[in-house]
């Protein structure tokens, strides 16, 4: 191999040595694969909901979001938002609801590769999955700002409803409702999984980064590699 | 050292919590005691007494919150069903049946018409066909599994046109109206086997069998009476005539019928009232009828056996009157279907005890209710010791056949059962409902009460005809409430004109004495009969399937969905494919030619509860009401030109009265509106 790919790769740890510390090699593994599987189980799951409450509707109006489709009473909401000149719900992201899934899976992708590189591009590998639930929510407030600013200057109640930004998190009021939007259980485990991502990468780091210092960008043997474990032989 | 102050903190907590406790019970008491000070002012206020406030305490129900059981009333000559919900005694619905109703847009273009035109007298040899549009319903049947209610479907009938109608219990809607093809109008339905494989439907003021002419002094051998047995297919939800059939009978005027279950299954009764064959003629000196069709001591209780009728029908023993199958009275009595026991003097109820095994006969002119035993009447059948009517029919000996007589006092009419061993007797001459201890297996429930005696007299207000108790009519009975449905109101309301209204008053049943709880006027109509049902035993649906039509109860191939909305013209005929959803439909103008062909096909595409729509057309008489995903057709001829506004009537959103549209009908002449 060539030492480029040799210097990405970073150091490896010679077998006899796996089998002498089987758990401390490991997991680093689990926590980034763990987290691939929490991104992928996610995509079945929805990510965001919002619940509208007004006296008509005591139990509230709920929309949920997946990352690639709208769930929910999106019907009733969008015969609700013709009265305020919002634009049909599903409208909104269809760009990145149509690439949502096979990015989620590519990022899944990129995290185990990252198991085996144990070099400081394990970080570039994994840190687009770590950042997946910012960038969603991020694209959610763009999307409800997007349709909250550009409501029909001609509908029926644009004299009481004025353009306004709803929140993508937390409370908010909007005509006769109270609104509520809260993350569900797609986003909760891509933020574990994004938890999972950078305890396996400091893991990563604490065992290998000692043995790139040591320069020799090499297989390591077994007696290079018993120096860092006796450093950090409290912390396994 | 860490023990210890985990031990404090715990200790602390448990002090706070109980701390917190003491306060909110202190706090509660004092709201209590400021509330029930405020309640001792309205009762002052009111005059009130502490058995009223005990009876609003016991029939409140707070806003939100729902009744446990609802009430199916007939509504009388309204034509209609009403439900109420128990103990509130609100009126949550009014389910048309017989005679149109604009609030529900039946009868003015769309499923109703349709279905009210099924019960339409058809044209024959004795005349043109004639429309019914009114109906005099009296008793509603819910429908049974094993002979208890299975919360499915409610059938009733119209007496005066001799018709049941169907009632789908998931939509609280008519879906179907038989009229019967052999007589004109019945008394006794609607009644249903443990199975609701037969709903029971017998005439009453008898005439020749098949409608035609015959003088009334040919009444006795060219009138006939007869009990119809309607099947009913749960799987289409229909009654089929072509497996129904009648049985023939002696042209004496049945009354209320029942059918019979558990130890009675397979059998059914009917009582009869002026068995003297009075037929009249007062303005030759003859009596009137109520002292000629009085004349005889006892009446005939009618014992059928259904399961050998059944039999006899499947193996074609029968001719056809109308196209209907019809049991000839000879082979009645040649194949042991038709049996008569004696009753006292015109009678009225016959009901079943919850557990098959005993008839309660009412006296009406007699101060007796008459309890005949099954078991005794099988054994009189068996013994063969019988003298026969006229007609042929035999009489078992009522000495054979009654288990006992109680005397419970004056007008017995109709008689419920609760879950106690108890019946209840509606008094109509002494204005009361009578309690009475059943007997048999029962004693064991009121072991202080003798068997078959009286244990209590209630007074009402005034002249009770049925009484009605949850499940009185099945193999489980519910008891707690008793309904009296009470014929005349006299001084209980507020005087509102010379039509009084009917008094329903709910009577507790669930301690040993009865209890009075309230007083409902109803002036819609006259309340006849009623069922009431626990409400978890419903299964009602919120909205409609996308595309329901309640004529076919399917989802109609004409149902338009969102973006197929259109307008077709062949030749002068234009078909209309319009979706209603708030606050618009679509489209919104249709341009017609005077004279054109219309059809229009309207579907409410909500899918919300409570988001219903109307289309009223102005001038053309066209009211639809469309619930949720419901699909209807509405026909006509656009005959008169001019521009006609079609609006929705029911309230529906903000934007309500923005929801219209024109029908532009172009005089004939003028350039043709093209379509495609």
């Amino acid at each position: 191999m060539s030492p480029t790919i040799n210097k990405v790769l970073g150091p490896r740890v010679a077998p006899e040595f796996k089998q002498e510390h089987p758990l401390k090699y490991r997991i680093p593994a689990w926590l980034l694969t763990g987290a691939a599987v929490l991104l992928l189980i996610s995509v079945f799951l929805p990510y965001w909901q919002i619940t509208m409450y007004a006296p008509q509707y005591p139990n509230g109006l709920t929309v949920v979001s997946y990352v690639n489709h709208l769930g929910g009473r999106v019907d009733e909401v969008n015969i609700l938002n013709q009265y305020i000149g919002m634009r049909p719900l599903q409208d909104a992201a269809q760009f990145e609801k149509r690439i949502a899934v096979a990015a989620v899976v590519a990022l899944a992708l990129l995290l185990v590769a990252a198991v085996e590189v144990h070099s400081p591009w394990a970080a570039l590998l994994s840190i687009p999955a770590a950042l997946f639930p910012l960038g969603f929510l991020a694209d959610l407030q763009y999307w409800l700002a997007n349709f909250g600013l550009h409501l029909d200057p001609h509908a029926p109640l644009n004299m009481s409803v004025k353009p306004f930004i709803p929140r993508a998190l937390g409370v908010g009021h909007i005509g006769q409702f109270s609104t509520q939007a809260l993350p569900a259980a797609g986003l909760i485990l891509s933020i574990i999984a994004s938890g999972l991502i950078i305890a396996g990468l400091w893991r990563q780091r604490r065992i290998f980064k000692p043995l790139r210092d040591t320069g020799k960008s090499v297989r390591a043997t077994a007696s290079q590699a018993e120096k860092p474990s006796t450093s950090c032989g409290s912390c396994s | 050292m860490k023990r210890q102050l985990k031990l404090a903190l715990v200790a602390a907590l448990a002090a706070g919590i109980l701390l917190l406790a003491g306060c909110g019970r202190r706090a509660n008491v004092a709201t209590y005691q400021g509330e029930s000070n405020q309640v001792a002012a309205v009762i002052a206020q009111r005059h009130l007494t502490p058995a009223d406030v005990v009876a609003a305490v016991s029939t409140y129900e707070p806003t939100g919150r729902h009744d446990p059981y609802i009430m199916f009333a007939s509504g009388g000559q309204d034509g209609q069903v009403l439900v109420y919900g128990i103990p509130s005694m609100r009126l949550l619905d009014e389910i048309p049946v017989f005679t149109p109703d604009s609030m529900a847009g039946w009868g003015y273009g769309g499923a109703g018409n349709s279905i009210l035109r099924e019960g339409d007298i058809p044209a024959g040899p004795t005349g043109p066909a004639m429309q019914i549009s009114w109906g005099d319903v009296h008793h509603p049947a819910l429908s049974q599994t094993d002979a208890k209610y299975d919360g499915k479907y409610l059938f009733v009938n119209d007496k005066a046109n001799g018709r049941i109608a169907v009632i789908n219990l998931s939509y609280f809607m008519t879906t179907q109206i038989v009229k019967n093809p052999i007589f004109n109008n019945g008394h006794g339905g609607t009644f249903v086997t443990p199975n609701t494989r037969y709903v029971i439907e017998t005439s009453q003021y008898n005439a020749p069998l098949g409608g035609g002419y015959a003088p009334l002094k040919d009444y006795e051998h060219a009138y006939r009476g007869e009990m119809t047995f309607w099947r009913f297919d749960r799987k289409t939800g229909r009654i089929d005539p072509n497996q129904s059939f009648a049985i023939e009978l002696p042209p004496y005027w049945q009354d209320l019928a029942i059918a019979g279950h558990i130890a009675s299954d397979g059998w059914a009764f009917c009582n009869s009232f002026n068995v003297a064959l009075y037929h009249g003629d007062d303005m030759n000196g003859k009596p009137s009828f109520e002292a000629g069709a009085t004349q005889r001591d006892t009446d005939y209780l009618h014992i059928i056996h259904l399961t050998q009728a059944e039999a006899d029908f499947k193996a074609g023993k029968f001719t056809r009157i109308n196209g209907f199958a019809v049991i000839p009275l000879k082979t009645a009595i040649a194949d042991k279907i038709l049996y008569f026991t004696p009753e006292t003097k015109s009678p009225h109820g016959v009901d079943v005890t919850p557990d098959g095994r005993y008839l309660v006969v009412n006296g009406k002119l007699d101060p007796h209710v008459t309890i005949y035993s099954f078991q005794k009447i099988l054994a009189a059948i068996a013994a063969g010791n019988y003298r026969h009517d006229q007609y042929g029919v035999p009489i078992l000996p009522m000495s054979q056949t009654v288990e006992a007589r109680v005397e419970v006092g004056l007008g017995p009419l109709h008689t419920q059962f609760d879950d106690k061993g108890y019946a209840y007797t509606s008094l109509f001459l002494d204005s009361a409902v009578a309690k009475w201890s059943l007997g048999g297996e029962y004693e064991r429930l009121h072991p202080n009460a003798p068997a078959w005696s009286l244990v209590e007299k209630f007074p009402i207000q005034y002249n009770v005809g049925h009484l009605a108790i949850p499940g009185s009519d099945t193999a489980q009975p519910y008891g707690h409430y008793l309904l009296s449905l009470n014929k005349w109101s006299l001084d209980r309301f507020d005087t509102v004109g010379p039509l009084y209204p009917e008094d329903l008053q709910l009577i507790d049943i669930s301690g040993p004495k009865m209890r009075l709880l309230s007083d409902t006027p109803l002036g819609l109509g006259e309340t006849h009969y009623a069922q009431i049902i626990p409400y978890s035993l419903l299964h009602v649906a919120k909205v409609f399937p996308l595309g329901y039509s309640p004529l076919t109860g399917t989802i109609s191939k004409y149902a338009t969905q969102p973006g197929q909305e259109r307008i077709i013209r062949q030749g002068n005929h234009v078909t209309i494919f319009m979706s209603a959803v708030r606050s618009h439909y679509t489209p919104e103008v249709v341009q017609v030619n005077q004279g054109d062909d219309v059809t229009w096909h309207i579907t409410n595409i909500e899918r919300t509860p409570n988001a219903t729509h109307g289309l009223a057309i102005s001038a053309y008489n066209v009211n639809l009401t469309l619930n949720p995903g419901e699909t209807e057709t509405v026909h006509f001829v656009a005959d008169r030109a001019g521009v006609f506004s079609f609006y929705c009537t029911k309230f529906c959103s903000a934007l309500h009265l923005e929801m219209a549209g024109y029908m532009v009908v172009k005089p004939a002449g003028s350039a043709t509106v093209a379509q495609r």
